[in-house]
């Protein structure tokens, strides 16, 4: 099975102001594992979406199988065999199972039967899924068996994958790996793209390498580090984060019996969690997306109160403070949602640091903004954390991902936080920028800040923190330290498989 | 109170549900594909206008609901050109389609000011018309009233059988993954929109060519509005919309009968009535789990 199935040759596609595919080519053989990798930006998305034609590239072209393959649209790509999995899930929460996986079928049978086939395909991949329950009501996992199924359901010659495990607890990555190497061994291609190198590792035959819209490179993933792997992607070196023994001071933050109803439909309630974070100590919490990470960030950064009792500030009631007062006592957040959360999109850089930092840094003086204090704090953001911006007076929008990142974590960083929450700090961050955030948390903690990192990156975790508790369903397990956790225990803290099996063969 | 007939006031129910049964049903559909149209009375007025106006000069009412529904898909037309190719705020835009309807009506009905409109005929259903009460109730109607139920049962079946109603309701669930998957999205909506726009000049029509029947400035009176707030609290259901729609059919017929028969209760408090007894009874009713559309309102733009 060593056929070439798609082959791209020199596929160019630009936007305005950016060039998001330059002159891309290469192969993929049938019953392959093939990685794609880049930094954010770097046009992995553009392309799988070319190939799965939602795109048209500018000029290049592709061939399937030796025959010219320029699919007009999705449903033309569908019928030639290429399906896809996407990033953020193209489901609909109202819908049941069954009238998602007709969605994303040319010619679907009526709806019973196709109950009786989703019910086939998932038996036979082990994958169980109920194809008359609504949507909304599924777990992360769980979505993501419905596109898998309805990707499946089509018998096709190539699956894409766009970021797939990102919402997958480590034996459920492990059950998804078993049904794709079965895929493969059918002689179904797959293209595969992730950030995380060591799945690639696990999982993937040959890897491409994009960036800036160019590929740079292939490689062997079993043969090559994944560090050699980033640096291929970031095209530098860039330094490890590198942490300092400290002992950890007196108790800082004290969370006790939190129990909060879910704040909406799709929400998730918090079960009376509780947990300690020291001075000078990171506690890192773990979790699938969707336990109660943002319900728990709102509990703590006030921006949903409890009983005063619940949470304790170096030992004082705060669970019925806001936000404001919460940060005068010391207590920072930076919560994962940038646009719209972190920072409000359409004001400028210095609006957004003045946004949390009046009252630390003295940017008001007599209910007036301090504009030339606030500038200044801008600036220094971006002097300190290299966020690369024309200037501070730029729109929080039109910074990239990794770039805001790094100002919206680097804003509550300079107000020298005592105790600093923190979701997902390096989410869709590349590696070098993701390397310098971790760099900055850790020296945070040296000096003293007690930290609560909450992220879905269990590298990053087991990088940085030195205890671990996973969040499952709203409830807290019990913080571990973090040096000598193994990955099965890590999965079980978090929940396990749920009630996925390993594919029948 | 004797003098109200049972079967006469029933028969009115139905009359006088027809119009906002009809822009309700628009509107749902629109709903639906996840725009959220305020320009409902606008379009009926316009329709009312437009089905007149023809009705008048050609003196075939039938002629006269086809200019009615195309008066209100041009208007909707408009909108949907200022929502789903402008990206305009469709809450502006349904609000400014309104004004610019009620505006563009009495312009178009200077000439027509006190003529009658050509009879529309009763359908003819034979022997069935002789049953006694049910007879008088159920068949002595116009076509339109039995066109308005077969559109409920049509649409509610379209909704929840068929492939075309299954991308209607993903499209207005979530627009972004409609499009992932390759639906036309701006497509899907601009039918549902000019669907939507030629209900409502229907029953913009069924006022001035039948209820009434004749031509006055303003004459749907809210009747738009109404239809709006019964697709919400339907909760999106075409079954519901007919429930409501008849409850305020019925309790405007009423009034207008305690009116008639002179009760001792004032005129502006029965008149308000039907207004407040509809909303009440969907408030109750809808307060159920189903949710609006998720994309309801939402500008959709096509980014890469």
């Amino acid at each position: 099975m060593t056929q070439t199935l798609l082959s791209i040759s020199d596929v160019t596609k630009a936007y305005p102001g950016v060039i998001a595919n330059d002159a891309v080519s290469f192969d993929i053989r049938e019953g392959e594992v093939h990685a794609l990798l880049g930094e954010n930006g770097a046009g992995k998305s553009t392309l799988v979406k070319m190939i799965y034609g939602l795109v048209k590239p500018d000029s290049g072209s592709m061939s399937l199988r030796g025959a010219p393959f320029a699919p007009a649209n999705p449903s033309a790509a569908r019928a030639a065999g290429v399906a896809m999995v996407f990033q953020h899930f193209s489901l609909f929460d109202a819908l049941s199972v069954a009238e998602n996986v007709a969605l994303g079928m040319e010619h679907p049978p009526p709806l019973r039967t196709l109950a009786t086939r989703i019910r086939e395909v998932s038996e036979t991949y082990g994958l169980p899924l109920d194809p008359g329950r609504l949507t909304g009501d599924l777990s992360a996992g769980e979505r993501q068996r419905v596109e898998i199924i309805r990707c499946l359901l089509q018998e096709p010659r190539l699956l894409i994958m766009d970021e797939p495990t990102s919402v997958l607890t480590p034996q459920e990555v492990e059950i998804l790996f078993e049904t794709l190497r079965r895929l493969a061994s059918e002689g179904v291609a797959i293209l595969y793209i992730s950030h995380k190198l060591e799945e690639i590792r696990a999982l993937c035959d040959h890897a491409t390498i994009l960036r800036q819209g160019r590929n740079v490179g292939t490689c062997t993933p079993r043969e090559t580090s994944a560090r050699a792997m980033a640096e291929m992607m970031v095209g530098s070196t860039f330094a490890t984060p590198a942490r300092t023994a400290h002992a950890p001071g007196e108790v800082a933050l004290e969370v006790e019996e939190l129990s909060l109803p879910a704040p909406s439909a799709f929400g998730t309630a918090l079960k009376s969690i509780g947990f300690t974070v020291r001075q000078g100590e990171i506690l890192g919490i773990g979790g699938v997306a969707g336990n109660g990470q943002d319900e728990l960030l709102a509990a703590l950064s006030g921006e949903i109160t409890t009983n005063a009792p619940t949470v304790r500030l170096h030992g004082a009631p705060a669970g019925h403070l806001g936000p404001a007062e919460r940060r005068r006592r010391g207590l920072l957040t930076a919560p994962e949602e940038r646009l719209g959360h972190a920072a409000a999109p359409d004001m400028t850089l210095t609006e957004n640091a003045l946004l949390t930092g009046a009252d630390r840094e003295g940017l008001l003086a007599r209910g007036f903004v301090r504009w030339r204090a606030a500038r200044a704090f801008a600036e220094a953001v971006i002097a300190r954390f290299d966020v690369r911006t024309p200037g501070p007076e730029t729109a929080a929008r039109a910074l990239s991902g990794g770039n805001l990142q790094k100002f919206v974590i680097g804003r509550e960083v300079l107000q020298r936080p005592e105790v600093f929450v923190v979701n997902q700090p390096t989410w869709g961050v590349d590696a070098a920028a993701a390397a310098a955030i971790r760099q900055a948390l850790l020296d945070l903690a040296a000096e003293g800040t007690a930290i609560l990192c909450i992220s879905q990156d269990l590298d990053e975790l087991m990088e940085i923190s030195d205890r671990f508790a996973a969040l499952n369903e709203g409830r807290l397990s019990p913080a571990r330290p973090a040096a000598g956790l193994s990955v099965e225990e890590i999965g079980l803290m978090m929940g396990g498989a749920h009630d996925m099996e390993v594919a029948h063969v | 109170m004797g003098a109200i007939d049972p079967a006469l006031l029933l028969a009115a129910l139905v009359v006088a549900a027809t119009p906002i049964l009809l822009a309700a049903l628009g509107e749902l559909v629109v709903e639906r594909a996840g725009v959220l149209n305020l320009g409902v009375e606008g379009m009926m007025i316009t329709g009312a206008i437009c089905g007149f106006a023809v009705a008048v000069n050609t003196g075939s009412p039938a002629i006269g609901f086809v200019a009615a529904a195309a008066g209100g898909a041009v208007l909707a037309l408009l909108f949907a050109l200022l929502t789903q190719l402008a990206l305009a705020n469709q809450v502006a835009s349904g609000l400014a389609l309104t004004l610019f309807g009620l505006g563009l009506s009495s312009l178009l009905g200077q000439g027509y000011v006190g003529i009658k409109p050509p009879p529309t005929p009763r359908l003819d259903l034979g022997p069935l018309s002789d049953i006694p009460f049910l007879g008088r109730v159920v068949f002595s109607h116009d076509l339109m009233v039995y066109l308005a139920l077969a559109l409920v049962a049509a649409i509610w079946a379209m909704l929840k059988y068929t492939r075309a109603g299954l991308i209607l309701r993903a499209v207005g669930e979530n627009h972004d993954a409609a499009h992932a998957l390759g639906y036309r999205v701006v497509r899907v909506r601009v039918l549902a929109i000019l669907f939507g726009g030629a209900c409502a000049g229907l029953g913009g029509a069924y006022i001035s060519l039948i209820r009434v029947p004749q031509w006055t400035e303003g004459m749907t009176a809210g009747a738009g509005w109404i239809a709006l707030a019964l697709v919400v609290f339907a909760s999106w259901k075409a079954g519901r919309v007919l429930l409501g729609a008849w409850l305020f059919g019925g309790v405007t017929v009423l009034q207008l009968n305690l009116q008639a028969a002179g009760l001792a209760i004032p005129v502006e408090y029965l008149s308000m009535s039907p207004y407040l007894i509809t909303i009440l009874v969907l408030v109750i009713m809808s307060a159920d789990k189903s949710r609006a559309p998720a994309s309801l309102g939402r500008i959709f733009h096509a980014s890469q």
